[in-house]
């Protein structure tokens, strides 16, 4: 009996972990996983996630087994009699309804804990990140550093950062699985997200609260660098270089702040007269990994497709179409690409 | 007085369209309940398959996002509101009166107009597809996406303007039959002696009359918004959205056990009768029922964990969340009691009823995994939410639902469904629902959020995503299975006795279909198993039913009344005037003053 039991406990470990082993692989890898933690808070997630899941596999085999063995065990005979005509039993009653009250209290107990634990106010010396919400992208504002960048988010490693967060519109909800559980945005209220990222790399993430036509385009990146590689990426967005070398980046410049097109009236470049605030900031656009809310790579190529028809790329897309030659917008894209 | 006399004049058929339109038989609108739901399970099915095709392979453009979030929207209120609780609705109907032994409901044309509205409420959301676009919020239509700045045009009006409609008809059906449960019982029938299907048919039925208001309430603030100019909801007014989220979900919550506990009660009546037992400890799986719906209206704001409460409240929704696991525990260990012992006879109707205790127990698993905030904060909006409410409303609900409709089937039809395609069915529907939902846990611990309408190739989330969309075509072809079985059964099935199942209670006892009176004398209930007790006397210490029936005179039934049907008109034409001109709502508001004026003079009987 004894010896049974334990084959049994050590059978369930193989079934969540299978669990665990299917979402993880599937085949491929999954960058936007929530089961690879890159942070404290992330980490003691999962960690309550691990038990959780052993205690829910054991639940789970317990319980659908004795269904099915009773399914299998209890079928008809042929001939056979009517059943004893049982009406109930008070102390299978009272066992089965304190069986679960037990396991519950087991979950319960962390889970509480792990709350506490992952809503601490920010320390002194966090890194403070104000995060604001579009329709349908991300602004990222560093207000001890005087940077502000769109849809990427650059982070030091080993340091608290502090998110305070606020939407321009409607509900969004902020999340970088690896990093942190999800956590709305709201118009009139200011919410807040703390974690410590334990390992340089980019991260990513997406809008979690349906939130209109590019719900789906809503995604971002948070690049986690080491403490140097930080220091040079601030330095390098303070004193960001607009001086195009080629013909054609230069055309692009005089294109950007000319009207029309009239790009500056929605956006801004540090450092210049382009001070609009409709759109995301793009200085050092160059420089970044993605552009349209994260959901394309950063190439000449994509950039153009966006110049060409915002609206194709993102639906609802609060950028019109500026209906630019299309040797506009290959001087708009070396101006752009230029700015690194 | 000869132009009010005309519709004065009583209606008469009893065959044809118009003694449909006139019936105030709880059979017949039991079955126009459950004929409309089928209808709407089949345009919410269609949504379903379209949503599953657009995201079988990433990038894929055979929708664009704007009609995405229509379907997406229209599936979810279709399923929720104009399947599973109207086809919950259609056994409240038929069966409810029977078992308890009565002739007809208390407010036999209120439940005529309870029909009518709903009818009319779900034809009117749907009609939004053919004017400019359905509604496109989701279906808790979170605040401030749904003001007019944000969604401008007519379609969220659709969305709640018919909720408000619908809500009326199963405010009506609820109160009806809290009215007929408590006071049309047969002689001996005492609340401890009800059939559970019954006592969960109460239960849902208070939980609606206690839930529907603030729903309402919600719906009009947001009305108001929408219309007059209000700022409740609109933050640059001083509103607030977040107030949405509660007022939806006071109502939201005690609304997924308004979806479920019909199914449980239906599940309750099938396992006894295929085990050949009583329904173990059925005290605690009635006093289960009372206790989950009480804490249903104390954990609403476990769907809100993300919006940052604070830790208290997190704590305190989290720890009530867990609490109601208890009761749901309690009930599927007293059904697997019920088997337990039993001569297990594996017709369709028990294949569901244990595949919904199968597929629950995972639903619910996930439940709890969820109520743990920090795991919440992961899960919620992803697809392993999707996965958990697809078990317990798929794999708990439909299947439940399946049950219910495979026993019963021929007591309201005569006729008897084939038994060998309807386990066709359960094991195609029981592997579609499986291939369909159990990637979507795997999807959401992937990190994919619910409700978007393309995903990147990168993104690793291909195989479960094409592994999900085969499931739902296998799920779509057993519901076909079941349509073509239900047909051929009704054209040239075999006729069905009275009591094909060897069963307990008292819907049993006559024939099926059932006479129009269902009851020649009302039979007097010594147990909580009449019928049985009168089959096996023995088993039931010489307690049998029918023992001293009481004498009736001739038989009364309510006569058939256009009424009810006008009334519902008022209402939709009174509704529709709101986006059209005021006019057009005085118009409705004097075809309903008519209906009720008629109703009020017509001779009860
Ligand atoms: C053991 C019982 C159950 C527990 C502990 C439980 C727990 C939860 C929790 C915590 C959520 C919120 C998830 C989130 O949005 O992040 C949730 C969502 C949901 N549950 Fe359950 N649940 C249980 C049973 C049921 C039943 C019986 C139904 C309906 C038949 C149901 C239907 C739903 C639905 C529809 C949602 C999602 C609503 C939405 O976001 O669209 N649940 N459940
Ligand atoms: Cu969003």
């Amino acid at each position: 009996m004894t010896v049974h039991r334990q084959r049994l406990l050590w059978a369930l470990a193989p079934v969540s972990m299978f669990l665990l082993a299917l979402a993880l692989a599937g085949c491929a890898p999954t960058p936007q996983t929530t089961l690879l933690p890159k942070s404290d808070y992330a980490a003691r997630i999962q960690g309550l996630f691990e038990l959780i899941l052993v205690i829910a596999a054991i639940v789970f085999v317990v319980v659908e087994g004795f269904l099915i063995y009773t399914a299998i065990r209890f079928r008809k005979r042929k001939g056979q009699d009517l059943p004893a005509q049982s009406h109930g039993s008070q102390k299978l009653e009272i066992a089965w309804t304190f069986a679960p009250v037990v396991v519950l209290a087991i979950i319960t107990v962390p889970t509480i804990s792990t709350i506490f634990a992952t809503q601490q106010p920010a320390p002194a010396d966090a890194l403070e990140v104000k995060v604001m919400a579009h329709q349908w992208w991300w602004e990222f504002s560093y207000p001890s550093l005087g940077i502000v960048t769109g849809n990427e988010m650059h982070i030091p490693v080993g340091k608290t950062t502090s998110l305070v967060m606020k939407s321009n519109d409607v509900i969004h909800s902020f999340w970088v699985p690896q990093l942190a559980g999800k956590r709305d945005v709201f118009p009139n209220r200011e919410t807040r997200i703390t974690f410590i990222p334990d390992e340089p790399g980019t991260y990513l993430g997406q809008c979690a609260e349906f939130c209109g036509l590019s719900h789906a385009n809503m995604r971002f990146r948070v690049v986690v660098h080491t403490p140097e590689d930080f220091q040079a990426w601030v330095k390098a967005q303070k004193t960001p270089s607009i001086a195009p070398t080629t013909e054609l980046a230069k055309k692009g410049q005089q294109l950007f702040f000319a009207t029309p097109p009239g790009c500056t009236a929605c956006h801004t470049i540090d450092g210049t007269q382009a001070k609009g605030l409709v759109g995301p900031n793009l200085t050092r656009i160059g420089a970044r990994g993605t552009t349209a809310a994260g959901t394309l790579e950063n190439t000449p190529d994509n950039m153009a497709r966006w110049l060409t028809d915002p609206e194709a790329v993102k639906p609802g897309s609060k950028m019109p179409n500026l209906h630019l030659s299309e040797s506009d917008i290959s001087a708009l894209v070396a101006f752009l690409e230029s700015m690194k | 007085m000869t132009t009010l006399a005309a519709p004065m004049r009583r209606p008469v058929a009893y065959t044809g369209v118009w003694s449909w339109i006139t019936t105030v038989d709880h059979k017949r609108i039991g079955i126009l309940y459950g004929a409309s739901a089928l209808f709407f399970l089949l345009v919410g099915g269609i949504e379903a398959l379209l949503i599953r095709t657009q995201l079988a392979v990433p990038g894929n453009t055979l929708v664009s996002s704007d009609t995405y979030s229509q379907l997406f929207t229209m599936h979810g209120t279709t399923m929720i509101f104009l399947f599973v609780m109207p086809l919950s609705a259609a056994f409240f109907n038929f069966m409810v009166p029977l078992m308890i032994g009565a002739r007809d409901v208390a407010f036999p044309r209120l439940n005529a107009l309870s029909y009518w509205v709903f009818l009319f409420g779900g034809l009117f959301m749907n009609s939004s597809f053919f004017m400019g676009g359905a509604p496109d919020a989701g279906w808790f239509g979170y605040a401030n996406l749904t003001s007019n700045q944000f969604s401008p045009g007519a379609r969220i009006d659709f969305w709640v303007l018919g909720l408000q409609v619908l809500g009326l008809s199963s405010l009506m059906a609820a109160l009806n039959f809290i009215v007929t449960i408590l006071n049309l019982r047969a002689p001996g029938m005492s609340m401890m002696r009800m059939p559970l299907f019954v006592w969960m048919t109460l239960i849902t039925s208070f939980l609606l009359v206690f839930a529907l208001p603030v729903l309402t309430v919600g719906l009009t603030l947001l009305l108001f918004d929408r219309f007059f100019g209000t700022h409740f909801y609109i933050p640059a007014g001083g509103g607030d959205p977040l107030l949405w989220q509660h007022l939806f979900w006071i109502f939201g919550h005690p609304e997924v056990y308004i979806l479920i506990l019909p199914a449980m009660g239906m599940v309750s009546e099938v396992l006894p009768t295929f085990s050949r037992k009583p329904l173990f400890g059925y005290p605690f799986v009635v006093y289960s029922g009372i206790l989950i719906a009480f804490l249903g209206f104390g954990v609403w704001a476990h769907h809100m964990f993300a919006v940052g409460m604070g830790p208290v409240a997190d704590a305190v929704f989290a720890t009530t969340t867990m609490l109601i696991a208890v009761p749901t525990g309690v009930k599927i260990f007293n059904w697997i009691g019920t088997m337990w012992g039993g001569a297990l006879d594996f017709k369709s109707p028990l294949c569901f009823a244990v595949g919904f205790i199968g597929m629950f127990i995972i639903g619910g698993i996930s439940g709890v995994m969820h109520a743990s905030v920090p795991l919440d904060l992961q899960q919620t909006d992803t697809y392993f939410v999707v996965a958990h409410l697809h078990y317990v409303l798929f794999g708990g609900a439909v299947f439940g639902l399946f049950a219910g409709i495979y026993y019963w089937f021929p007591k309201i039809t005569g006729r008897m469904l084939n038994d060998a395609w309807g386990k066709v069915h359960f094991w195609i529907m029981f592997v579609g629902a499986n291939l369909a939902f159990f990637p979507m846990h795997l999807l959401g611990l992937d990190g994919m959020p619910r409700r978007i309408y393309s995903y990147d190739p990168s993104m690793g989330w291909n195989l479960w995503n094409l592994v999900s969309t085969v499931g739902a075509f296998t799920i779509a072809l057993s519901v076909l299975i079941f349509v073509i079985n239900a047909i051929t059964a009704l054209r040239r099935g075999a006729r069905a006795p009275n009591d094909p199942w060897d069963a307990q209670t008292l819907e049993w006892s006559i024939s099926s279909p059932p006479p129009v009176y269902n009851f020649a004398t009302i039979p007097v209930v010594h147990s909580r198993r009449p019928f049985w007790d009168e089959k096996y006397p023995d088993a039931a210490h010489g307690k049998a039913a029918h023992a001293e029936p009481e004498h009736h005179g001739a038989i009364h039934m309510p006569n058939p009344s256009y009424f009810p049907i006008v009334i519902a008109l008022g209402i939709l034409v009174a509704v529709s005037g709101l986006m059209i001109h005021p006019a057009v709502s005085i118009l409705g508001a004097i075809i309903m003053l008519i209906g009720v004026y008629g109703w009020s003079f017509e001779p009860a009987a």
